[in-house]
């Protein structure tokens, strides 16, 4: 288990109050200037050799992408930094505890960023339902400005940076980069065609990094306890600590931070109190939001949860948002259920997607009630890799990885359900035999 | 055409020539100051970008002047008005987002997330407690008060199930906790938001296992 003296957010629970009086307790905002003392590029090396992966799903190293903005910002083409807090992935509630309860870690992490990117600015993007939430990163920013932390000469460093929340109206899509942009231009949240990439031209057409709240705000940290610290935790290229949010099928769900690479069954043993009604009780685990495809439970077990362990069992780590399923699961509903979220969310730019999810969720319903054809299966198979890869934006692909994930592990499910409707002897679930070659 | 067609057209004739409700919206004096604020977030040549907390703003003022937090035509036309841009781009992003109402919803929007991780745990007992008490998807109850939506992962799912009403969360829910909380808000009360079984936020129930020295 991971140590509490190498925790991060200090305040998850928020059992301590969130203000600038109590997060200065907590270490935060101590002496920001120093940590911006030897420029921009030491910022960024710092992040590098972190090794600090984006924490929004993708896992793009965080160093690296700060390094792609321009090093003198042409006049009149201010750089930005935009924060996404569009929280909006199935399983995924982090950024929500950051906000609600540690947001000068944020706020902080905005100011060092910005000053290593060189960009006078950052929008915070927060989705529309997290109202309390907003109120609290609203009275946030308006005490870190009233102190002279941001705003002119922000914390007493000498750089002009300011610091502004914009908050979302219910939209996931507005979680991809480039749709956020659009959303906060005043648009339809559609997602833009790449290149241009947004540190080239983003919002309003200048330099813009997109990231998310949790590589943000543990930059400072990072900055304070060094890269050595962050790198020494979790597996090689998956260092650091990560917040887990476990939903779904355990005793007691929660969000933890812990180490990357935490095994599966410590993670929950540790903290959620086991699987509900045992391990043996364990179906399949949606390790990283409904984007990545499921992993039957022996599979997870014992496996590391971080970014390369998870790819090598044709998922990922996603949000870390770990959705857990026991026996008692329609695991077809669950991820017919998704199916559906999918369906709602496309923004409707592409014809794959706009018309593929709809038509992907129409057949997972039949499937749920065996209303189906056999052949309807590898047709399903075949139009989620027609979709995949086929659109803008990643929409299109995750709305087909659940459904190929299932069809992966519990295909057997899905064809007793089609003999059950047909009337013939019902097959028992079992694991697909393969062909003795 | 057929008559069908005639006679649409002479409605939405006589429709138009109607005085229309809302046509005189106006913000209220707080509001006005509001937005000044809101236009100060953003580049002054970037004013569209004021077009979403505008809009929040409006039906906001709405729901605390006609007790239904929704856009009509009037007000969305009034909005694009205030920043400078065609009806159109304003409607088109009242239509795509969904948390602007373009129908009058009841006081309380009671929105039940039925997404996988609250599936999970059982938001199909929350719909029910809903459907038992006369809530209808999309309608507004007889008496004005509830309008029931089930929505799209809120992201409180280490909480689930979960319902937010209007803009509080109701979390760790089951049939008969959300029945209770229903016929307190029916009752003018406003029952505490948050778990429903006594839970610090998303803390492991009984305590955190981190961090104990954080406990006040």
């Amino acid at each position: 288990m991971l140590a509490d003296a190498d925790r991060i957010f200090t305040n998850l629970y928020g059992f301590q109050p969130w203000n600038l009086e109590h997060a200065r307790k907590r270490g935060d905002w101590a002496d920001t200037s120093a940590l911006m003392a030897g420029g921009p590029d030491a910022i960024i090396d710092v992040i590098k050799a972190s090794g600090l992966r984006g924490r929004g799903g993708a896992g793009f190293p965080t160093g690296m992408k700060w390094s792609f903005m321009p090093k003198t910002p042409k006049p009149g083409h201010p750089s930005y930094l935009v924060i996404n807090a569009d929280e909006s992935e199935p399983g995924s509630c982090k950024d929500r505890e950051i906000i609600r309860h540690d947001p000068h870690k944020l706020i902080e992490g905005a100011l060092i960023a910005g000053f290593a990117m060189r960009a006078s600015a950052a929008y915070i993007y927060i989705r529309g339902e997290y109202v309390r939430e907003a109120q609290t990163l609203f009275a946030a920013v308006a005490e870190a400005y009233a102190a002279g932390l941001i705003g002119k000469n922000a914390a007493g460093s000498g750089y002009d940076f300011d610091v502004f929340v914009h908050r979302g109206a219910g939209a996931y899509i507005c979680g991809e980069e480039t749709a956020m942009l659009e959303s906060l231009e005043g648009k339809k949240g559609q997602p833009r065609l790449k290149p241009p990439f947004p540190a080239g031209a983003g919002l309003y057409g200048n330099p813009t990094t997109v990231n998310n709240v949790e590589s943000i705000a543990v930059a400072p940290t990072i900055l304070r306890r060094g890269a050595a610290w962050f790198a020494g935790i979790g597996r090689p290229k998956n260092e650091g600590t990560k917040l887990f949010q476990i939903s779904g099928h355990v005793n007691k769900p929660c969000v933890v931070e812990e180490a990357m690479s935490v095994p599966f069954r410590e993670l929950i043993d540790t903290h959620c109190g086991g699987i509900r009604g045992g391990w043996d009780n364990l179906l399949a685990v949606i390790p990283g939001g409904s984007s990545v495809p499921l992993v039957p439970a022996h599979q997870i077990i014992d496996c590391p949860m971080d970014f390369d362990a998870l790819k090598d069992l044709k998922s990922g780590l996603g949000t870390a948002a770990i959705i857990v399923m026991d026996k008692s699961t329609d695991v077809v509903k669950a991820i017919a259920r998704l199916s559906y979220f999918y369906k709602h969310e496309s923004c409707g730019q592409c014809t794959p997607c706009r018309e593929g999810t709809g038509w992907m969720w129409r057949v997972m319903e039949r499937l749920v009630t065996g209303e189906a054809e056999y052949h309807e299966i590898d047709l399903l198979l075949e139009v989620t890799t027609e979709i995949e890869g086929h659109t803008i934006c990643a929409l299109g692909d995750a709305a087909a990885w659940p459904i190929q994930g299932l069809i992966r592990h519990f295909r057997p499910e899905v064809e007793a359900r089609i003999a059950k409707r047909k009337g013939f002897v019902q097959v028992p679930a079992m694991p697909m035999l393969q062909a003795a070659e | 055409m057929t008559t069908d067609t005639y006679n649409t057209i002479r409605e939405a004739r006589r429709a138009a020539a109607q005085p229309r409700e809302f046509a005189d919206f106006a913000w209220t004096s707080e509001n006005a100051a509001q937005v000044q604020t809101i236009f100060a977030r953003y580049p002054d040549t970037r004013r569209a970008s004021a077009i979403m907390p505008l809009l929040w703003l409006a039906q906001e003022q709405m729901a605390a002047a006609a007790g239904s937090a929704w856009l009509p035509v009037p007000v969305i036309e009034f909005v694009a008005g205030q920043i400078g841009m065609p009806y159109m781009r304003a409607y088109e992003v009242a239509t795509f987002y969904t948390m602007y109402n373009l129908k009058p919803v009841g006081r309380y929007l009671v929105q039940v997330c039925g997404t996988t991780p609250c599936l999970l745990r059982g938001s199909d007992d929350l719909l029910r407690a809903c459907a038992d008490r006369g809530l209808l998807k999309g309608g507004v109850t007889t008496d004005g008060l509830f309008t029931l939506a089930e929505v799209e992962c809120l992201g409180a799912c280490a909480n689930a199930p979960m319902v937010q009403i209007n803009a509080d969360n109701y979390e760790d829910l089951d049939y008969a906790s959300l029945t209770a909380i229903l016929d307190a808000l029916a009752r003018g009360e406003t029952p505490a938001a948050g778990s429903a079984i006594g839970r610090r936020a998303s803390c492991p129930e009984g305590g955190p296992t981190t961090l104990k020295e954080m406990v006040a």
